[in-house]
This record gives structure tokens, sequence and C-alpha cells, in this order.
């Protein structure tokens, strides 16, 4: 597959469809892959990797790299996840479409190094992927996993091998996936009690170092500034002068994105804390879906999303009081 | 020589917490290691290293430094000042020990910030060697010894328990306190156990790094270099890499008002933050590239030049783990060591 990316990529570029490549550049070792912009055919040769490590969904870089005044056109990989977050920014008028050329891609699930090393292998110097396993390296000699264990969560729930926005497609078009385990976790803590629930924040949540890198990588994150990054509103963005501080950040944050948010995960992906942040925002889209009908926000590139639109048949607002007692 | 069986490292700690209080690395979820107070029943985390460093201790995230609360016409000043109680720290890495000495020379140089001073006066470091090294180390490059760690006490580790041995006169007369629990030992065991973690540091992928290029006198050198462009561009200005690094220092004072009173305090700031070094005047550093660039420059440049040439990285690797986009010093330092196109 990396090689037909990369075909297609010289092709485009070479055709000046394109400019630049947006895709994934390689790294010291198998997992660290950092997004990338590749300007000519010789950087793809080096640097363009596509494997099963290539997690980082590069959809909100194009709010920048399409803005660039007289760049022409630039080429990005979606792999379908990505794909739902370039419908949602196209939606809100974040990205200038005209200066995108987005190729759909097929994704079987991205691996965590970290989901690796919880299996009691460190010092990875090298992975293989061998038909249903990774065959690990290490500084401590060979280990097998197989590629399910090393699967990131998001990629266990996935919602959807078809892709939602995109003007080309490599490999066959993939089909939606049902939901069973997508919602597992979330319906574990709408089972708790209230105080329960808490304490399960609470106990999450306070190890938040307020790095931010939940914001930073979401894509529906979007704000030039965000309020978080104002200092007169009240609020401290770096450090929890208060204890609920950071907690507030998070559930403020899951407000925001409610309704726009596209389940892709990153939140989770990289909080150096592995603080399970997307639940919060599965929570609100299984709310959505049960109160509002099905909802799949950045599936169309148009339409309103069920919070800022009214119709007759909106549930009325004491449903949350109905349900806070259920 | 002392030896401690790592069967006897719970009577150990069960000793030394009722000297002082003694914070342990414990496992979190997910191997996500992390220090927390020993008590009866506290598991002693096997992991390499905690998920945050253990400058915490002596330069936590946030702390008051002082609060004023107002009552009718008078102004009374709240001293909540806590950071003079003895403490121990166990289990800190090589990495980490010799970031304490590089915290020493910003925070104890005049005038020396109190706050600081006294926690280091008041906490000891009780190290460990390392066993098991990650692909992600690196701190042989710079000249540290994951073998031999620093601090008040070293623990070498050979699988089977602990060469103790005591660097200073503060770990030297808490050893005194607690020698009932230790076995003696002669040197050739932790001779021994040393050359295996070399052994093993000797392989390290990123054991050696090109630092020729850097130090003290760069600046002009790297400054201008084309290749920061490339290198930030997919950086998104998070701060995870300097709130997990043992030597990122800077920080922000701020006040936060209570409605009862203000508190004044300090919490860490990084320089990947779009309001870092704003003032008055506006921002120096107005995009990621510049924000980033500062970063590296700092450890790898500015700090050796004011700093008898130490560099401000010492290898421990967090930053790779945990950088949201795989970007990180290891591969802005080979980057910059190729020639590129210096004028």
């Amino acid at each position: 597959m990396q090689e037909r990316l990369k075909a297609r990529a010289r092709e485009l570029l070479g055709d000046g469809v394109v400019t630049r490549v947006l895709g994934w550049k390689k790294g010291e070792f198998s997992y660290d892959i950092t997004p990338a912009v590749f300007e000519s055919a010789e950087e793809l040769e080096r640097d363009f990797v596509f494997d099963g490590f290539c997690g980082a969904n590069l959809s909100k870089y194009l709010i920048q790299e399409a803005s660039k005044p007289g760049k022409g056109k630039i080429l990005v990989f979606l792999k379908p996840c990505d794909s739902y977050s370039y419908g949602e920014l196209l939606k809100e008028h974040r990205i200038a479409k005209e200066n995108v050329y987005a190729v759909g891609i097929p994704c079987e699930g991205m691996a965590d190094a970290d989901r690796i090393r919880a299996r009691g292998i460190d010092g990875i110097l090298g992975i293989e992927h061998e038909g249903e396993d990774f065959l690990v390296h290490t500084l401590y000699g060979d280990e097998r996993v197989s590629v399910k264990e090393a699967l990131a969560e998001r990629c266990l729930s996935c919602k959807s091998k078809r892709h939602a926005s995109c003007d080309e497609l490599i490999g066959e078009e993939g089909e939606d996936v049902p939901d069973d385990v997508r919602f597992t976790e979330v319906a574990r803590l709408e089972a708790m009690t209230p105080e329960e629930r808490f304490e399960f924040w609470r106990g999450e949540l306070s190890r938040c170092v307020r790095c931010n890198a939940c914001r930073n990588v979401c894509p529906a994150c979007s704000c030039e500034n965000c309020v978080f990054d104002n200092p007169a509103s009240g609020i401290s963005q770096k450090a929890a002068a208060d204890p609920f501080e950071e907690n507030m950040y998070h559930i403020i944050r899951a407000f925001h994105v409610a309704g726009r948010c596209t389940d892709c995960g990153e939140c989770s992906r990289v909080c150096p804390e592995h603080i399970p942040l997307h639940l919060l925002n599965r929570k609100f889209i299984k709310d959505i879906d049960e109160l509002y009908g099905a909802y799949r926000a950045g599936e169309s590139e148009d339409g309103k999303n069920p919070l800022v639109s009214y119709t007759e048949g909106d549930v009325e607002p004491s449903v949350v009081n109905e349900r806070g007692r259920a | 020589m002392k030896y401690l069986p790592t069967a006897r490292l719970d009577r150990f700690l069960e000793d030394a917490a009722k000297l002082r209080k003694i914070y342990v690395p414990v496992d979190g979820e997910q191997n996500r290691a992390a220090y927390r107070l020993w008590m009866p029943g506290t598991v002693v985390s096997k992991a390499l290293n905690t998920t945050r460093s253990a400058k915490d201790f002596f330069f936590p995230q946030t702390e008051n430094l002082v609060g004023f609360r107002r009552t009718e016409k008078k102004l009374e000043i709240v001293d909540p000042r806590r950071e003079t109680e003895d403490f121990a720290v166990f289990g800190v890495r090589a990495c980490d020990a010799r970031s304490f000495s590089i915290l020493d020379k910003v925070f104890l140089s005049d005038p020396a910030d109190t706050y600081y001073a006294n926690r280091r006066a008041h906490g000891l470091v009780l190290s460990v060697s390392c066993r098991r090294p990650a692909e992600t180390c690196f701190c042989t490059a710079f000249g540290i010894d994951p073998s031999a760690p620093e601090g008040d006490v070293t623990f070498t580790d050979d699988g089977e328990g602990y060469y103790v041995r005591a660097n200073s006169e503060k770990g030297e007369a808490f050893l005194e306190s607690l020698s009932g629990v230790f076995d003696e030992a002669d040197e050739a065991g932790e001779k021994e156990a040393r050359a295996q973690t070399k052994r093993i540091a000797d392989r390290l992928p990123l054991g050696t790094l090109p630092l020729e290029k850097f130090g003290g006198g760069k600046t002009k050198d790297l400054f201008d270099r084309p290749e920061w462009s490339s290198l930030s561009e997919s950086c998104i200005g998070c701060g995870t890499c300097t709130f997990v690094c043992p030597t990122c220092q800077c920080y922000d004072i701020r006040d936060f008002d209570t409605g009862r009173e203000v508190r004044r305090f300090r919490c860490w700031d990084s320089c990947m933050y779009s309001d870092f070094t704003k003032m008055a005047g506006g921002n120096p550093r107005l995009t990621q590239k510049e924000r980033f660039r500062q970063r590296f420059m700092h450890k790898l440049v500015y700090f050796p030049e004011n700093n008898g040439g130490e560099f401000g990285c010492v290898g421990c690797g967090r930053c790779l783990r945990a950088c949201p986009i795989g970007m990180n010093i290891v591969k802005v330092l080979k980057t910059l060591a190729e020639d590129g196109n210096e004028s």
C-alpha cells in the first residue's frame, strides 16, 4: 500500500495537480512517525511512510496548509476516520477545499507502541508485520504480538471503514462497522451511580498535566484563540490553580466539541497520561444518537448538526432531568 | 559496602518511612508509573521510569508562593509555605538524578530560589541503577552512566537486590540510621552489576549522538538553519515535551483570585505555548517555528553556553515517547548535525 500511495503522490505532483503532499514521515523507530509535507518525488522516496503506525490524523493540518497564499493544491491522504474530521472541517468552512486534493486510503487499524509495551515488551528496536502478528525486535531479543493486541483502543471500536469526504479513493471502499463495542465503556459509566462516576472522572482527570495536547491535536478544536488561552478569562491555562480546574477544562472542551466530534480518538492517543478522554465525547455521541436519531459528525459537508438545529421532534429540555433521575 | 536483598526492600521502606516521608514509583493504569507516598502495602514499580519526571519533588507544577487576604482596611499576608519537611525519593534513575544538578544551576545560582533550595535541602535522593534501558534512552550521549546514578544514596540493582552506597553526608547519615536492614557485601558484586548494565547501554541505538555542532558559542551557526522550518512544521504546540521533561525549568507567576483571597502561584510554563514571552510590547516569537527552536536551542546551545558546557538534556527519552507527532530532540540533533546549507 505504501508504494501505491507514493506512486500516486508522485503522479499528482508530476502532473501539477498538487504542489505538495501531506503524509507521514519515517522516524527513528517503527512507531515514531511524524506528519510531514513533501514537496518532491525525492523527498517522498526518502521519507514517506504508510504502515500500521500512521495513526496521526492529518486533517487538522489542512486548516493552515490549504490557506497558504500562492501555494497551490495540497494532496492529503485520509484514512476513513480522518475523512470524517476533514468533512466536519469542510462543513465548518475551516478548510479552503479548492486547495485540497483528498485521497481516501484504506485502514486496517493502527497500532500503538504503548499497547505493545503494556505487554511487557521493552527496548523496541524495530517492528515487522508478519501476517496476523507483529514481530518485534528488541534490545532483549525478538517478541511476537498479534496485531489485534497492538491496536489502539479507538481502532478496536472503529466506527467505519467507509470514507466520508474525499476526491479519490485508493483501494476498495469499506463499510460501516456495527457499533457493537463502541459504546460498551460509556454504558459501563452510565450504569454507575453519580458518585461512582464522579470518582471515576476525578481519578482519571487528576493525572492531567494540562499540556493541552488533546486540545491542540483535536480537529474539532479549531478556534484561532482558545478561551483557555485568554488570560482575561480568569482561567489559568497552564496549571491547575485550583484542583477542579483541569476537570473543568476537559468538561468545557467536551461540551464545545459536542455534535462536532467525529470520534477520531486523537485526544486519547496523544494524552501522555493515557486519560480516556474520548469517553467524554463518546457519551455525547451516544446521547445525540439516542435523543435526536443516529448522527455522524463529518459524514456530510452540508446540513446542520442536531445540536444547532431545531425540529419539532426535538426532545424537550426536561429529558435531562428525567434521565438524571433514571 | 551494604547490600539490600529485594525481599527486604519493604522492610527498608518501612523503616525509612519512620524517619521521613518516602516516595516510590508505583504502577498505574497502562504501564504508567508515578511517584506515590509509600505506605505499608505499596508495591514498588519495576518500570524503567515514571511518566512524569522526578523534578516535581523540587519544582512542582504548581505551588502557592504567597497569599493576600483583605479584611476591612487591613491587608493580611498569608504564608502558604510548607516546603521544609524532610522527605526521600526512592527509585530515581540516572537521568533524573543528573537533572537535579542542572536545575540547581538555575534555581540555586544567586539569587537562590528559596522554595527550590528548601526542597533540595530537605529532600534525599535515593537513586537506582537501570537494568533494562529502553530504546528511547540516550543518557550516555550526555555522559551519564545508567549503571552508577548520582544522588545521596545509590542503589545498584543486580537483579536480586541492591548494592547500597552513600554519596553525601546526608546519605551517609540516613544509611547509618537504618543499618540493621542491610547485609554487608564486597564491591565486586556492585562492579559486576554495573558491568551488566553497561553491556546493554553500549548497544543502545541512540547511545551516542552527534553533539559536536552543539554547545556554547554555536548560536550563529544554528539559529538560522533552514531545517527549523521542516522540523517544526507538524509541531502542534502542546506542552507535552516540556511537562514530562526533567530539565525544563521555565515558569510563570500569576495571581488567582478565589473571591476570599488572592493566591500568588507559580506554575510550569512552556516555550511551546503562544503566550510564552508575551510582554507589553508584543511577542518576539510569533510562530511555532520560533517557539520550537527556542526549546532546542535552550537545551543544546544557550544552557551549555551559560553553564560551562553542560547540556540541558539528560537523555531520559520521555519526550520521545510522549510527543503526539513523534518529533523530538534526537531528530533535531541528527538533522542539524548534517551539513545542511550552512552559510
